[in-house]
């Protein structure tokens, strides 16, 4: 059967998967708006989603299964900034004000990247 | 036409990897689907050098694991955000040079940025990134400018002129 070795590499992944997936889960309850939110949910995609796929890759060993894994993960780091961003724009161009942080240094944004602060 | 065969090959090992099962009815149907997309990829005129970037070759590769590394690091940080009890974010909208020529090259450069936690590209004008940031941390453009050199390096295979 599985190596132990491998069972404790997959147990192992897949807690730290469950571990990013949980928060996520809190940071979209936690932030602020949707843009914030946004950064929470995708934590759930590359690193929740790739641990847990990484976990299930050592349970299925070298078999076409763990091709197949590899495909999930791939599709989904295609397709899930195309969705985030598509989000955000949509949010933008729907006139949803980004939450900002009342604090005394707003303008820090500009000195630290010498772009326009829109 | 090249580029047309490879699309081919591509799609029909997919297909073999997909489906597990080998008897030539199958392998039959595998083959007639991939030269099925083919030939409406084709029509869609689609098969150039955005729809199958092979003169990438390897190139993506070598830049992947550490792309992986960088979302890695990016999400433990992020993490770190949510559950301080005081969420320190500073959310901020900014914008960034992208120095890709290609719109392959940008595309990946704006997929990237989204794919690390903490910065989103809600935008893209010419050369110019509109980049959402959880904090001011993540805008002071470290990363960020590794991360342009090293896909401009994948668009076109060498790292001068900025």
């Amino acid at each position: 059967m599985i190596d132990p070795v491998l069972d404790a590499l997959s147990w192992i992944s897949i807690l730290g998967g469950v571990f990013f997936m949980i928060v996520g889960a809190v940071g979209v309850v936690r932030m602020p708006d949707v843009y914030t939110r946004l950064h929470a949910a995708g934590m759930t995609d590359t690193m929740g989603a790739g641990l847990l796929l990484l976990g299930m890759c050592f349970q299925a060993g070298p078999t076409l299964v763990l091709v197949r894994l590899i495909l999930v993960y791939a599709f989904l780091l295609f397709t899930s900034p195309i969705g985030t961003h598509a989000l955000a724009s949509a949010a933008l161009s729907g006139g949803v004000e980004p939450y900002r942080v009342p604090v005394e240094d707003a303008g820090r944004a500009d000195s630290l990247r010498g772009g326009e602060n829109s | 036409m090249l580029r047309a065969f490879g699309l081919g090959a591509i799609l029909f090992i997919f297909w073999l990897l997909l489906s597990g099962h080998y008897t030539p009815m199958l392998i039959g149907f595998g083959l007639g689907s991939s030269v099925l997309v083919v030939y409406l990829a084709t029509r869609m005129d689609v098969v150039d050098h955005e729809g199958l970037p092979l003169q990438l070759g390897g190139r993506f590769w070598v830049y992947f694991p550490w792309l992986m590394k960088e979302i890695f690091i990016a999400n433990v940080k992020v993490a770190r955000i949510i559950l301080s009890p005081k969420l320190p974010i500073s959310p901020v909208v900014t914008h960034f040079r992208a120095s890709q020529e290609s719109d392959l090259g940008k595309a990946i450069y704006a997929n990237s940025i989204t794919l690390t936690p903490g910065t989103i590209t809600t935008g893209i004008q010419g050369q110019d990134l509109e980049i959402h940031a959880l904090t001011l941390k993540d805008i002071d453009g470290r990363e960020e400018d590794e991360m342009d050199l090293r896909v401009r390096w994948v668009e076109r295979g060498s790292k001068r002129d900025r």
